[in-house]
């Protein structure tokens, strides 16, 4: 048990050195010459236009909320799914209304029109 | 035993104690070498998949694919990495230099470390982690977030607005993903992996084809790959997150993807398609990596034959999909899963496994005809005529009159 998480931890701090050696390599023989006109934003030819944190359409935040209220009772769920054995068919029920005020959220949040991209 | 890669290990590790060493510290190394093992083998097979892409793209598209560099272009992929490698490498303006580098070594180590649980055979894995889906699902969100990284540290509008449609879309196909995993983990009684392969003396996929297919589903998605690449659409966006990243930045990301696509279809074949389980796997565990290479291999052809034949679906009918369509039915399918698992006796697995894959087809089938009322209503609304604001002269009202009346 102790040695799974030993295992992840080493591969945790190891995962990312794989990657970031492909990127030092370049670094070493890779030219590197910038000047003002080459690092210039990429848009489309012309100079861009203001700031680039603009404003953005609420509902991308609003998708962000709902998937927030779902997903921390997803998470909820796994243990009622691993001691599946040991339920009655009572507490299995009982998940499954779990699941229903879940539902009546989506419910909710669907009459409300949060689910619309207008 | 008759399974080398075992043999190595145990010989290795009895070396490391026949020098003395303490039993934590071996294991440690023993932990390092098994992590350096996978990685590099996992990053081989990556430069190979760049080849497998390109190749099956060019027969998707009726063209031959890079056939100069070694024989059927084997060494393609390995001319581009040298290329990448030597390309020089551009900071934008006004980028934020510590994430815009984070984000690429993100978006590869990620996918990296899912195979730290995925067993490749009935001894050969990474470990045996008895939370393996919930590590699946946490890791999948920790690669949507080098995404955003990257669209928000480059300074550019472009790349930003991929970034907010990186929220939309992954996060809103993590729910019925989530949800359609809970079903093999309720199947198994586990959230390990190697114990969902070892209950599948039928195949998942066979007792739950809707929630393989939402896994299916939702796992393209959350790859950005087409139908659902709205995040990198070439013809709005221009290459969304990734449009400031140049050498071999980009291809990480590349790889990343690439390679994001092979787990997931190792995933779903460990999940649904019995991992490691065929023929001779059980006294033979060589044959079980095989067999899962087969799988996830198909997985992937599956993936890029998805990719290559359907166009780029819009950003509201993407979220429309998800939340009026494959959200309900996984709650439904996971409550009517979860129902008859407790009612119907599981002392014949070929009865409860008939039961299961019937309660999937009537779903599967009330579903279709629910999409099907609806789409006749949604044409029937779609026939009746418009409001206008300026109304044209006779020739357009007779023949919205004539419409109307046919209707």
């Amino acid at each position: 048990m102790l040695n799974d998480w030993l295992f992840i931890g080493v591969f945790l701090i190891l995962a990312p050195i794989f990657p970031a050696l492909a990127l030092v390599i370049p670094r070493l023989i890779a030219p590197r010459k910038p000047n003002s006109l080459k690092s210039q934003t990429y848009e489309c030819g012309i100079e861009t236009v203001g700031d680039t944190w603009v404003q953005f359409r609420v509902q991308y935040y609003i998708f962000a909320l709902v998937f927030l209220i779902f997903d921390v009772e997803m998470v909820f769920l796994f243990p009622w799914a691993v001691a599946f054995d040991q339920l009655p068919l009572f507490a299995v029920l009982e998940g499954v209304l779990f699941i229903l005020i879940l539902v009546a959220g989506l419910v909710y949040a669907w009459r409300k029109g949060a689910l619309e991209w207008t | 035993m008759g399974d080398p890669i075992t043999l190595i290990g145990k010989w290795l590790e009895n070396l490391l104690y026949s020098w003395g060493l303490m039993p934590g510290v071996v294991s440690l190394i023993m932990a390092v070498i098994g992590v350096v093992v996978i990685a590099s083998a996992v990053l081989v097979l990556d430069i190979l998949l760049v080849w497998v892409e390109r190749k099956v793209v060019a027969r998707f598209q009726d063209r031959l694919g890079p056939n100069r560099v070694g024989p059927f272009g084997i060494i393609q992929p390995i001319a581009d990495v040298i290329k990448l490698l030597i390309k020089e490498d551009i900071l934008p303006i006004g980028a934020d230099k510590i994430v815009y580098n984070l984000a690429p070594i993100m978006a590869l180590g990620t996918v990296l470390l899912l195979w730290a649980v995925l067993p490749l055979s009935s001894t050969v894995y990474g470990t045996n982690l008895n939370v393996g889906v919930l590590y699946i699902v946490a890791l999948g969100a920790i690669s949507t977030l080098g995404i955003i990284m990257a669209g928000w540290a480059s300074n550019n509008k472009y790349a930003l607005l991929g970034a907010f449609r990186t929220v939309a879309q992954m996060v809103s196909y993590e729910v019925p993903l989530v949800i359609a995993l809970l079903v093999p983990v309720i199947l198994a009684r586990s959230m390990g992996l190697t114990d969902i392969v070892e209950a599948q003396s039928i195949w998942f996929v066979f007792i739950a084809p809707i929630p393989a297919l939402i896994v299916l589903i939702t796992s393209i998605a959350e790859l950005g790959r087409a139908p659902f690449d709205l995040i990198e659409a070439e013809s709005e966006i221009v290459a969304g997150f990734h449009i400031e990243y140049t050498g071999m930045k980009f291809g990480l990301f590349y790889a990343g993807e690439l390679l994001h696509a092979l787990t997931v279809g190792g995933i779903i074949a460990t999940l649904f398609l019995g991992g490691w389980r065929g023929p001779g796997a059980e006294t033979y565990p060589i044959l079980g990596i095989f067999y899962f290479f087969i799988k996830a291999l198909f997985l992937y052809w599956v993936i890029m034959w998805i990719k290559y034949s359907l166009p780029r679906i819009r950003i509201d009918h993407m979220l429309n999909f998800n939340w009026k369509f494959l959200t309900p039915l996984s709650l439904v399918i996971l409550i009517v899963m979860a129902i008859v698992d407790k009612i119907v006796p599981k002392t014949s697995m070929l009865v409860y496994s008939l039961v299961m894959l019937f309660v999937n087809v009537v779903v599967g089938w009330l579903t279709l005809q629910l999409l099907r009322r609806n789409a006749k209503s949604a044409r029937m609304r779609v026939a009746e005529p418009k409001p206008v604001a300026r109304p044209e002269p006779s020739p357009t009202a007779a023949t919205s009159q004539t419409s109307s009346s046919s209707s």
